[in-house]
């Protein structure tokens, strides 16, 4: 009995599928029928002509029947039944209308962003993942056990990562401190180095450029308090540090320069080298925020001559929470600890190491240095496109330097269109217009106006990161996305009406109210 | 690993790899973890596609590959068990119905 029904609910379910499919093609069919008809009717016919509703089934008649015929034998709704054999509900089995269009929002069901925001941090990759797991669940010991085969496992652990991130950046295992990630090895570095020689009074001067991450910034604002001296060089338009500049900067009580590899924003690269260079010939301690460029770009810490280096793990597709600091050994760096305790990394930085994220991170900097050349032709390459298909639309411009810049931050300014109203217009892509820092205020990035780019500019900028999981389709995504809504915004704006008639806009003298 | 010159057992091997890897590599729940494990795969046969290698360094390879296996079928059963929505990019280029099996396809607009 049960089974019959079955077999009859499927064939209808089959009939009126098919005819969902032609249904345009059979409703246009119906008109024209419908019109010979009416010609016809003055004719005398020999054959009387049904009407074409008596032809058919009426589908929606039939599966209302079906479907109180269902409850009345079953005692359920036909939503909540599943069908057996089939997997699928019910319902579907009888309304295929229905059914379709529940598949069709299934199938469409996409609503997650995608993500391209890889300066702000990038996904945990699986094999990091995998590598951190055991220290999750079985191998819980504290690496500074000493006692014990628990400690002795992780502390294996720890100093095997140890070596992955040195020789990431060409040091030596000893020299890395581990921390909870860039933000406290800037701290650590700017704080330390000042604190440790301004103890004698004689060195009381910091070098830091405008462009820098808000971290070494306020740090420095923070030593001012203190009675330290900070001078915060000027970037050329490109957003490089102008080395005559530099060098006028340094003085004979100057501690330490501190200067990013590549910004966060912009992704202009700093002439490292040449920086290095001269803090050796000053004799002045060279700390450089590492976060954006280590495991993106190659790095040797003795070529550039860098005292101090800050590292992220989760720029590298590590664990957030993680991170590093790069403090040279010979000659000696000394810095005075924020954090004393037990004596641990070398009495930099007290407290137990966490083995799983220093293992995870000790593996992204391993893959990282693994895949470099496979990443960066890839995102090279994805980059290229991108840029292209951004800079084809009219009145827009890359910031920052076009030729020297890390390929995996590309930043754009849309002229005549909000950047954050663009943002919310480009839900569907998590993107940012600055630092995920600063992006919960409206305010002007301040590494664009330091650039010397106007307000409105700054405005209208939006950063895209490029990462190892990005891929083609996603980035065709994106650009047809952004053409199609910056065209929208444009033409919502009285502005572009008056650009597109050729009207400077700062030739117009708006009217005072 | 030189597919054509490699003879018998290893070039059985090699390709048996590699479809395990595929297989395995499209079992991740996450879009750009799937694309990025299959592209990476098919790149990484690729680059020793034309190479000549020796007996011990085709082997190495091949533990390599299995041991990425090894890793891909945990992390697949891990990204599994948290399984978020999909992305905006997923399944608009074919059509295709990815969810459940139901060979349904949706006509696109472009």
């Amino acid at each position: 009995m049960a089974k019959s029904a079955n077999v009859a609910l499927r064939q209808v379910s089959r009939l009126s599928s098919r005819r969902l499919s032609s249904s345009s093609s059979f409703i246009r069919n119906a008109s024209h029928f419908r019109a010979t008809v009416a010609n016809q009717a003055a004719r005398r016919c020999y054959v009387s002509e049904s009407k074409p509703d008596k032809a058919q089934v009426s589908v929606d008649t039939a599966i209302r029947a079906d479907q109180k015929a269902f409850t009345a034998q079953t005692g359920l709704l036909p939503e909540n039944a599943t069908m057996p054999g089939t997997g699928m509900s019910a319902d579907v089995m009888m309304s295929p209308t229905a059914g379709i269009l529940k598949q069709a929002t299934i199938m469409d069901e996409g609503i997650r962003p995608i993500y391209l925001d890889m300066q702000a941090t990038t996904p945990t990759d699986p094999r990091v993942l995998d590598a951190m797991l055991p220290f999750f669940t079985g191998l819980y010991g504290n690496p500074h056990s000493r006692t014990h085969a628990y400690g002795w496992e992780t502390e294996k652990a720890t100093e095997q990562a140890r070596e992955h991130v040195a020789n990431l950046i060409g040091a030596d295992p000893k020299e890395i401190i581990f921390t909870s990630g860039a933000t406290e090895s800037n701290n650590m570095s700017i704080k330390g180095v000042a604190r440790f020689f301004g103890r004698s009074g004689k060195k009381k001067h910091i070098i830091t450029t405008q462009t820098e991450h808000k971290c070494v910034l306020d740090s420095c604002r923070h030593l001012q308090e203190e009675g330290f001296e900070v001078t915060y060089l000027p970037v050329q338009n490109s957003g490089v540090v102008d080395l005559k500049e530099l060098e006028a900067a340094i003085r004979p009580d100057t501690a330490l320069v501190s200067i990013m590899t590549v910004n966060n924003e912009i992704g202009v690269i700093q002439p490292m080298e040449e920086i290095g260079k001269l803090c050796k010939a000053k004799k002045t301690f060279f700390h450089t925020d590492g976060a954006q460029a280590v495991g993106k770009m190659p790095i040797s810490v003795d070529k550039w001559n860098v005292d101090l280096m800050s590292i992220s793990a989760h720029k590298i597709y590590g664990p957030k929470g993680m991170g590093a600091c790069y403090v040279r050994r010979r000659p000696r760096v000394r810095i005075d600890p924020i954090i004393s305790g037990g004596g641990q990394e070398r009495g930099l930085r007290s407290g137990t190491l966490a083995p799983a994220l220093v293992v995870g991170f000790g593996e992204a900097c391993r893959i990282a240095k693994e895949e470099m050349p496979y990443d960066s032709k890839r995102i090279q390459m994805l980059s290229d496109r991108l840029l292209k298909g951004l800079l084809s639309l009219e009145h827009t411009s890359q910031n920052g330097d076009p030729e020297r810049f890390y390929p995996g931050c590309v930043n754009v300014s849309f002229a005549y269109v909000e950047g954050e109203s663009l943002l919310m217009a480009l839900k569907d892509i998590a993107l940012s217009s600055g630092s995920a820092c600063t992006s919960a205020s409206l305010e002007p990035s301040y590494v664009l106006r330091a650039l010397g780019n106007s307000d409105e500019s700054a405005h209208s900028s939006i950063r895209f990161g490029i990462g190892r999981f990005t891929t083609e389709s996603e980035i065709d995504y994106v650009l047809k996305a952004v053409k199609e809504r910056v065209t929208f915004l444009r033409e919502l704006s009285p502005l572009w009406e008056l650009v597109q008639d050729g009207i400077a806009l700062d030739s117009i003298e708006w009217s005072q109210h | 690993m030189s597919m054509a010159a490699l003879k018998g057992d290893t070039a059985f091997q090699a390709r048996s790899l590699f479809r395990s890897l595929l297989r395995q590599s499209s079992q991740f729940a996450a879009y750009n973890f799937r694309e990025y494990a299959k592209r990476r795969t098919k790149d990484a046969f690729r680059e020793n596609h034309d190479k000549t290698l020796g007996e011990r360094e085709t082997q190495e390879l091949i533990q390599r590959g299995l041991k990425e296996l090894q890793m891909m079928k945990r992390q697949t059963t891990v990204s599994q068990f948290f399984q978020l929505d999909r992305l905006v990019v997923e399944g608009q280029k074919t059509g295709k119905q990815t969810g459940e099996d139901g060979g349904i396809v949706r006509q696109t607009t472009e």
